[in-house]
């Protein structure tokens, strides 16, 4: 089936080439919010390939991006009322930056489209556009050596082309830089909270079962004012770590996620401490400091995946010493908690 | 808004002055602003904004750059000490999840 997006065909040297509409359909919003909170976000793919937009010519410049169908979305909305290629690259559905850490989005993968879709029959400029965050899978010196065509690197940003176009395809200084604000961590939170799949209903399961044991046997009891407690406090420590603390991330003290992760935990658990909600016992107020704490590190450390400006040796760094502290922590809080069922 | 920063002094960014030719391709990929110019020759200015994306180095034409680059990702890591390989997040090709 031809996708909506798809509004009729372009002839050229080298066949017809698909034109493509410049809006967004309700479709085509829906599918982006579902794919921001995870649904179908591993297959949302749109067909690798040369793409027209408007009525372009031979001088028409050429956008390279990933079939991850966000991507291209977010380009051909940029390119509205500009006659333009757009050169679709097989990213197995990732978007521009993961695919090029990962070189799918890569030299080879250029060079092989420029090819295969002959380029240089249909254009007579030899250029093409790739967005900057392309550039960690491809060397611009080597297709040039590979195919003559020259690699002019975009904004960062699809919405920032139409300046960049406007002032001569140069990118300034501001549309080279990756900053992380408000509203793009906020985009990211839907997706961490997904980060947990079905261990969210299996864990907090697993806790009603074990609330209910205590040295009588078995309390049905037991299981829901203690079980109810348990999942409370867990899925405070998941919002903590997946939610409070990549939105306020610039905010919270300290450089290391996980830190910063462990304060927003605490001073949830400090908060549930003055509601009576974290226990009735020390024991139990204690280990749920510690797995709520754990939890909260953990995720927030996670978020460094996510985060723009987080190296590799930095989090490996960072890694070394939190990961095995929050598995200490989470183990003898589990204990802890189980223990004081029997007290 | 000022810029995040993470750990410093842990970057394996490094520049062979003798070998650039001063073309700016670093200035032009970085998405961080790291490298400075001046008489004619890029510069490290800002290392501890490096996040090793490796962009700079596979786009000078002179191998003058040199970055142990990958992904700065705790379940890239994670995924790489089970497996026994580098960091990956794992995104291409196949079903599990991504960054």
């Amino acid at each position: 089936m031809k996708p909506g997006f798809i509004n009729g065909t372009i002839t050229t040297p080298n066949g017809e080439v698909p034109s493509v509409s410049t809006k967004w359909s309700r479709q085509d919003v829906w599918s982006t919010i579902k794919v921001r909170w995870s649904f179908g976000r591993n297959n949302y793919q749109v067909r690798p390939g040369l793409y027209a937009t408007g009525s372009p010519y031979s001088t028409s410049k050429v956008y390279v991006t990933a079939n991850f169908k966000l991507s291209f979305d977010h380009l051909r909305r940029a390119l509205d009322g500009m006659n333009a290629w757009i050169l679709v690259l097989d990213t197995k559905g990732v978007n521009v930056w993961c695919a090029a850490g990962k070189g799918t989005f890569g030299t080879r993968e250029l060079v092989y489209r420029i090819r295969a879709h002959k380029l240089d029959k249909i254009i007579d400029h030899q250029a093409v556009i790739v967005p900057q965050l392309g550039a960690t899978g491809i060397s611009a010196h080597e297709v040039k050596t590979q195919t003559g065509f020259k690699v002019i690197y975009g904004p960062v940003r699809a919405a920032e082309i139409k300046t960049f176009a406007d002032s001569g395809y140069k990118a300034t200084p501001e549309m080279r830089n990756v900053k992380f604000p408000l509203r793009e961590r906020i985009k990211l939170i839907p997706v961490e909270l997904t980060y947990g799949k079905y261990y969210l209903l299996l864990v907090p399961a697993v806790f009603f079962i074990l609330a209910g044991l205590n040295s009588h046997g078995y309390s049905i009891d037991a299981a829901w004012s203690n079980g109810g407690r348990a999942v409370i406090n867990l899925m405070a420590a998941y919002v903590a770590g997946c939610v409070l603390t990549p939105a306020f991330l610039p905010w919270i003290p300290f450089k290391r996620f996980s830190l910063k992760g462990l304060t927003v935990g605490w001073l949830i658990a400090i908060l549930f401490l003055f509601l009576n909600l974290l226990g009735s016992s020390i024991f139990e107020k204690i280990s749920w400091f510690l797995i709520v704490g754990a939890i909260s590190a953990f995720l927030a450390m996670n978020f460094t995946g996510s985060s723009t400006f987080t190296s590799l040796s930095g989090v490996r760094k960072e890694m070394k010493l939190s990961l095995p502290l929050q598995i200490i922590a989470a183990a003898i809080g589990l204990i802890g908690w189980f223990i004081t069922r029997f007290i | 808004m000022k810029q995040l920063t993470y750990l410093k002094n842990v970057v394996t960014l490094e520049l062979d002055l003798q070998k650039c030719n001063g073309c700016k391709m670093c200035i032009t990929v970085c998405p961080h602003e790291v490298f400075g110019f001046s008489e004619k020759k890029a510069f490290i200015k800002n290392k501890d904004q490096c996040m090793e994306c490796g962009a700079c180095e596979k786009n000078c034409p002179e191998g003058a750059i040199s970055v142990r680059s990958g992904v700065g990702c705790v379940a890239g890591i994670i995924n790489g000490i089970m497996r026994g390989s580098e960091p990956s997040c794992d995104c291409s090709g196949t079903k599990s999840d991504c960054c």
